[in-house]
């Protein structure tokens, strides 16, 4: 098992040499063709759960088409995308979905890593029940969770007004769902409960593949145990970290229940999923649904290289291949 | 030659089973998609299985919970021609669009002539598009005014005697500290209340409903327009609708109307039968139920008619049904005013003949139910358009939440809005 740094260093020296193009030795290539025939299969199952109906969409998005009125149906271009991106609903969505993101994401970063540790550190004896009770939420329906914090916090069954009202600015007359920052803060809060214990599962597998010998000898250095989280621990589990942020991100840049069942857009909390469920399904417009789910999808796609590029994120070593 | 024995084998076995399976039971299935109730309607399709003597049977298919997600399966499962559906409860306000799409099978004149004979028109109009009826009325629901006697008198109003004005009821609640049942909710339910606060005023939210999408002209942009966001306005600003008025629906409106601040609620008849079972329950006490008036829905002006909410199902008929000739004799069967009686005791869904309410046994649960005939006949349908749905989310989005509406600028918001979602100019 190398550092990270080590690590780096080797795909840098892989790459130079594709790029130089050193040619391959005989077992370098049979491997490579091994490689394909093992992975094959699962790539072209990939191409037709996946390229498929995204191939389809667009073609959908380029035309005008109701599903009730199909005899209408009219080719046009790429006004759909034109109607989409000139509308401030669409920006406003995109607006509401990044608040969210970044919220959730990095609050759950710093949970998940504190619960990590507790987990990683915890007495043998206690771990499965900690790791149990930590999971809990992740197991739960995302549906079923929404809607346990939606009677929570509803003015009418909830609970949280009358054993909160100490609060400063919560009496039993709030109404959660009435406006925007209060809305979008119960929508927060259950994504963030929801999924946190994936990002500490997540971030445990990283803690697991810090060497030990490494945290001795910053211990026998004198380290203290902030000096070694920060210079031992994170350095050497980067790569869990980006990959753990990196999928969080692109499963809460996609977020639909929470919204769908707390306030099913009310108080501008639309975001960009729920925009394209509504052209979709509600409103039957395949062609311009097919155009947001088409612009969300490219959304994805963004998030995923401005990691893998930006932040350097290389899957491989998070799974500690190399 | 091997191969082609065991080819041949297969295919008998394949057809033995096909012969088992159809000769057990020649008797046609017909498929009712329902809207989930408290059992009528399965208890109907048993009746009418029963009574058709082995000539079709029926069985029940539950669709979701919300209107709009039965409208969201209903259609995605017709266009694609989907053959099991036969019989289907349908919403009011999603038949114009679902017979435009030529998924409704079409009525025989003397099939219409029969199941709209003693209907209130509220119930004939909302099952009518382009002239024709396309879909059978079963029941019809329509909203009261229902009201606390002891605040009534105390603000010297008597709405049972006198038609009340939605300005009298506002100020009879300001006077006495009290809320009005209202629903604020970002859902149909803003719509239903939206759409009777305009046709009160005289106005229609749509002045053409049969115009394609790009030509349809909105009527909300006008002086009835906003009265209907004046009253919404006066309600909201003065918190007359409670603390939780931007999410408060019919349930939520019934649970403020029965606590110690409820006044005047607009409101379907379920309120009283889920009143009765409460007390019955012991969870609320007999004098609440004492105290319970109803009358008409208010008027926006005095001395005018008011034009109460219109919902309830009506039966459409699946085209792509291969028994259309048996779906409609069933849905016949189904809509029978004995039926109907049955359906609104048990159900307490209100029944479109009106024949079903001299049944005794309507009376006596009902005691309400000669207004609601009454109200049933003054009532207004939802804009009967093919783009319905549009129409509806764009009220929502432009009158919600009820705080933020004005006569000056939610009108023309709404307007513009629609207009240019049909146009294809804008998402919703």
């Amino acid at each position: 098992m190398s550092t990270t740094s080590a690590a780096a260093g080797e795909v840098g020296q892989a790459a130079g040499g594709n790029g130089g193009k050193v040619p391959l030795s005989d077992r370098a290539r049979s491997e490579r063709r091994l490689g394909w025939w093992l992975a094959g299969p699962a790539f072209v199952v990939m191409l037709l759960v996946t390229a498929y109906p995204i191939l389809q969409a667009f073609y959908e998005s380029l035309f005008r088409f109701r599903l009730t009125d199909p005899d209408a149906r009219e080719f046009t271009w790429l006004n759909n995308y034109w109607v989409v991106l000139t509308d401030s609903v669409w920006w406003r969505a995109v607006g509401v979905t990044v608040l969210i993101t970044v919220i959730t994401v990095a609050v759950e970063a710093v949970l998940g890593f504190a619960l990590a540790l507790v987990m990683h550190r915890a007495l043998t004896t206690l771990r499965p029940i900690l790791r149990t009770a930590i999971l809990v939420p992740y197991a739960i329906i995302t549906v079923v969770s929404a809607f346990a914090w939606f009677y929570a916090f509803d003015i009418n069954s909830g609970f949280v007004n009358s054993w909160f009202g100490w609060l400063p600015g919560i009496s039993e007359n709030t109404n959660w769902f009435g406006e925007f920052s209060t809305s979008v803060f119960v929508i927060i809060a259950s994504e963030i409960w929801k999924t946190t214990p994936f990002i500490s599962l997540l971030l445990l597998a990283g803690l697991a593949q810090v060497p030990e010998d490494l945290q001795e000898a910053a211990k026998v250095d004198g380290a203290t145990w902030w000096q070694r989280l920060y210079k031992v621990t994170i350095p050497n589990m980067k790569a869990a970290i980006m990959v753990a942020l990196l999928f969080r991100t692109l499963d809460a840049f996609r977020i639909f229940d929470n919204v769908f069942i707390m306030t099913q857009g009310a108080n501008n909390t639309e975001v960009v999923s729920f925009l394209a469920y509504r052209q979709t399904i509600s409103r039957l417009e395949i062609g311009l649904g097919s155009a947001v789910s088409v612009l969300l999808f490219l959304c994805v796609v963004l998030i995923s290289f401005l990691f893998i590029k930006l932040f350097k994120v290389d899957l491989a070593s998070a799974r500690g291949e190399r | 030659m091997r191969k082609g024995t065991v080819r041949v084998a297969a295919a008998a076995v394949l057809l033995a089973g096909l012969a088992a399976c159809g000769s057990d039971d020649s008797t046609p299935t017909l498929t009712w998609y329902i809207n989930p109730d408290n059992g009528g309607q399965v208890e109907l399709a048993r009746r009418c299985t029963e009574a058709a003597d082995g000539a079709y049977r029926i069985q029940t298919s539950l669709l979701p919970r919300e209107a709009s997600a039965q409208r969201e399966q209903l259609a995605r499962r017709l266009a694609a021609n989907d053959s099991s559906i036969d019989i289907i409860s349908l919403d009011p306000p999603f038949i114009p669009e679902l017979a435009e799409a030529g998924f409704l099978a079409e009525i025989p004149d003397d099939v219409a002539e029969a199941v709209t004979e003693n209907v209130v028109q509220g119930a004939i109009d909302g099952a009518t598009w382009r002239d024709e009826l396309v879909a059978v009325p079963f029941w019809a629901n329509t909203q009261l005014l229902w009201y606390r006697r002891s605040v009534a008198e105390a603000a010297g109003l008597d709405p049972e005697n006198e038609p009340v004005t939605w300005q009298q009821i506002i100020e009879a609640a300001q006077s006495q500290d009290k809320y009005l049942g209202v629903q604020g909710i970002r859902a149909e339910a803003l719509t239903v209340w939206i759409n009777a606060l305009v046709t009160s005023a005289g106005g229609e939210i749509i002045d053409n409903p049969e115009a394609p999408a790009d030509q349809v002209q909105l009527g909300l942009d006008t002086d009835a327009g906003r009265a209907a966001a004046q009253i919404i306005e006066d309600i909201a600003r003065n918190g007359l609708g409670g603390p939780g008025l931007a999410n408060e629906d019919e349930n939520a409106s019934m649970l403020l109307f029965q606590g110690d601040r409820g006044s005047f609620m607009v409101n379907w008849p379920f309120v009283w039968a889920a009143t009765l079972a409460g007390v019955e329950a012991g969870n609320l006490d007999q004098s609440l139920v004492d105290d319970i008036g109803w009358a008409l829905y208010p008027a926006v002006a005095e001395g005018e008619e008011s034009r109460p909410p219109y919902g309830g199902i009506s039966l459409g008929i699946g085209a792509f049904s291969e028994h259309t000739d048996l779906a409609i004799e069933a849905a016949q069967c189904i809509v029978q005013p004995d039926n109907q009686a049955y359906y609104m005791v048990t159900n307490g869904n209100p029944a479109s003949n009106t024949e079903a309410y001299d049944d005794p046994e309507v009376q006596e649960t009902f005691p309400m139910a000669d207004l609601i005939r009454e109200s049933l006949e003054a009532a207004a349908p939802r804009p009967q358009t093919p783009y319905y749905n549009e129409v509806s989310t764009g009220l929502q989005n432009t009158w919600h939440p009820p705080s933020s509406v004005t006569p000056d600028s939610s009108p023309e918001e709404a307007t513009t809005l629609i207009t240019e979602v049909l146009k294809g100019e804008r998402l919703l």
